[in-house]
């Protein structure tokens, strides 16, 4: 659009300017991992909804979760993944980390974090399998 | 003996606006044979030298200090004194900036950018008042590594070209302005971070950025303005919540805290 | 608006919102793809045996107050990182009608987080 001073203003796509540049389109996969995230945890506070009401209820529950819901919990799994990998791709970035007066590289950061990401994942089944 | 200098016909397809002749640009191809070592730059000087006298662009060093010769090239912002030729197609898309009104040819308005840069006060506010007897500041090398990739800054806009959030919100202060303002603030001269929060710390600035990242990633000095803005983004949070908690530690405007101790040499 | 002008700019509230999409992120990016994992695909693909999840086995395993609060907090930190995320991405995708978004999304954050914490105190 031309401005009053003649000066040429370029107008942006508001709906699909993520669609005009390949770098733009894993940045909204990583930011739509979030509605996955938030569908089972949703998910969850129904199973536990489902606990509260008894037996019955929650067998009905785990029937349909692992019945009817596989695609969609593959489907989220494969975005809660890469939610993880995403995130601890960048958080490095917020923590500039010393040691002995020179910076970390950022490599050692981030695979600190995958690594923590191991340890907690394995301690999620192992509690899961003790913790009774 | 030397070798003929190898050289390759290249299509520059140049977006061209005259305000005075123009509605809206339009596109205009040129073939310009360039020398292997070329940058978009040469090839460019080459069409204002012997194609067409009236292309307008603007350039100066040459060496990727200046921040003068931003454009965008096949859709990336670079800079054209950076941008070998070697490594681009036969076919290069070359447009102004993106995110900045264009006064002519390759060459925007940059108006608003340094508006910007001047709104985050990028200036020591030092501890204490001090006069000339009074001798420099000391820094030691480890306190200047706390910050010195972020001064390497050259004002190049590339990164406000890169940013979506820029090309949706033109009043979004952008990467370099607070990349600027983390600059300051992480100087261990410099008492200014309660004074810069107003603009930092507001609806324009830090809590706009989605953490894309593309602005890091095009920044030809590696700045890394994402990085600088999530830090500032921790460190507001800290502030924000430090001032409910703990409003014995406020500040006021002027920058001194009430518990600064008088007298003390920095 | 004049960049210059300090009277521009609003101070922001965001670092409440903020601090819960960062604490949430970073608990939801170490432990939930082993969640979904563990509770919605071992026992389908036959790794796990559905015993494991049997309505007295799962009650005896959150009974602990201590394990309820802490599924609470991970559950709670979640929602509102999803619902924060996810307003900035409608944001995103052209939608401008920031009060709507606002109610859907942090609406169904706080909806869900009533009915965990009703669900868990039973």
């Amino acid at each position: 659009m031309k401005q009053s001073n003649g000066h040429y203003l370029r107008s942006t796509d508001k709906y699909a300017w993520y669609l005009k540049k390949p770098r733009y389109i894993p940045y909204m996969l990583r930011e739509l991992s979030s509605l996955f995230v938030g569908l089972f945890s949703c998910i969850i506070v129904w199973g536990l909804y489902q606990l509260s009401q008894g037996e019955v209820a929650f067998t009905a529950w785990t029937q349909l979760l692992w019945d009817k819901l596989l695609w969609v919990n593959i489907l989220i799994f494969a975005f809660a993944f890469y939610h993880s990998y995403s995130w601890f791709m960048v958080t490095p970035k917020a923590m500039p980390i010393k040691f002995k007066g020179k910076r970390v590289p950022g490599f050692f950061i981030i695979g600190a974090h995958m690594l923590l990401w191991l340890m907690a994942s394995v301690l999620v089944f192992a509690l899961f399998f003790y913790g009774a | 003996m030397n070798s003929p200098a190898k050289s390759r016909k290249v299509k520059l397809e140049i977006m061209r606006y005259n305000p005075d002749e123009d509605q809206k640009p339009y596109f205009q191809t040129y073939d310009v044979p360039c020398q292997d070592e070329w940058v978009l730059l040469d090839a460019i000087n080459y069409i204002k030298d012997e194609l067409d006298r009236s292309l307008s662009y603007r350039w100066s060093c040459h060496m990727a200090v200046c921040g003068s010769c931003g454009l965008m090239v096949n859709g990336v912002p670079m800079l054209s004194c950076h941008a070998f030729i070697r490594d681009m197609p036969e076919h290069i898309k070359v447009e102004p900036m993106e995110n900045f009104p264009i006064i002519r040819d390759l060459v925007v308005e940059m108006d608003g950018f340094v508006e910007k840069l001047a709104a985050v006060k990028p200036f020591i506010h030092p501890k204490e008042k001090r006069s000339i007897d009074d001798g420099c500041h000391t820094q030691s090398p480890e306190q200047l590594m706390d910050f010195q990739s972020l001064t390497q800054c050259i004002n190049c806009m590339l990164c406000y070209s890169a940013c979506p959030q820029v090309a949706l919100n033109h009043d979004f202060i952008g990467p370099a302005a607070m990349a600027l303002a983390h600059r300051y603030n992480l100087d261990s001269r410099d008492q200014g971070r309660e004074v810069r929060k107003e603009v930092i710390a507001s609806n324009k600035a830090i809590w706009e950025c989605t953490f894309v990242g593309a602005c890091s990633e095009v920044c030809p000095k590696h700045v890394d303005p994402a990085a600088a803005i999530q830090q500032a983004k921790i460190a507001a949070t800290g502030d924000y919540f430090k001032s409910f908690l703990m409003p014995w530690t406020k500040k006021s405007s002027n920058g001194k805290s009430r518990n600064d101790k008088k007298g003390e040499k920095s | 608006m004049n960049p210059t002008n300090p009277k521009d700019y609003h101070a922001s509230h965001k670092p409440i919102i903020w601090s819960l999409f960062a604490a949430g992120g970073t608990v939801t990016a170490l432990l939930l793809p082993a969640l979904i994992a563990l509770i919605a695909l071992a026992v389908p693909m036959g790794l796990l045996s559905a015993d494991l999840f049997s309505y007295a086995r799962i009650q005896d395993l959150i009974a602990n107050p201590w394990v309820k609060l802490t599924i609470f907090g991970i559950i709670f930190l979640s929602l509102w990182h999803a619902a924060h995320r996810m307003r900035c991405t409608m944001h995103d995708f052209g939608v401008r009608a920031d009060g709507l978004v606002i109610v859907i999304f942090y609406g169904t954050a706080l909806v869900m987080s009533v009915i965990l914490a009703v669900a868990l105190i039973k």
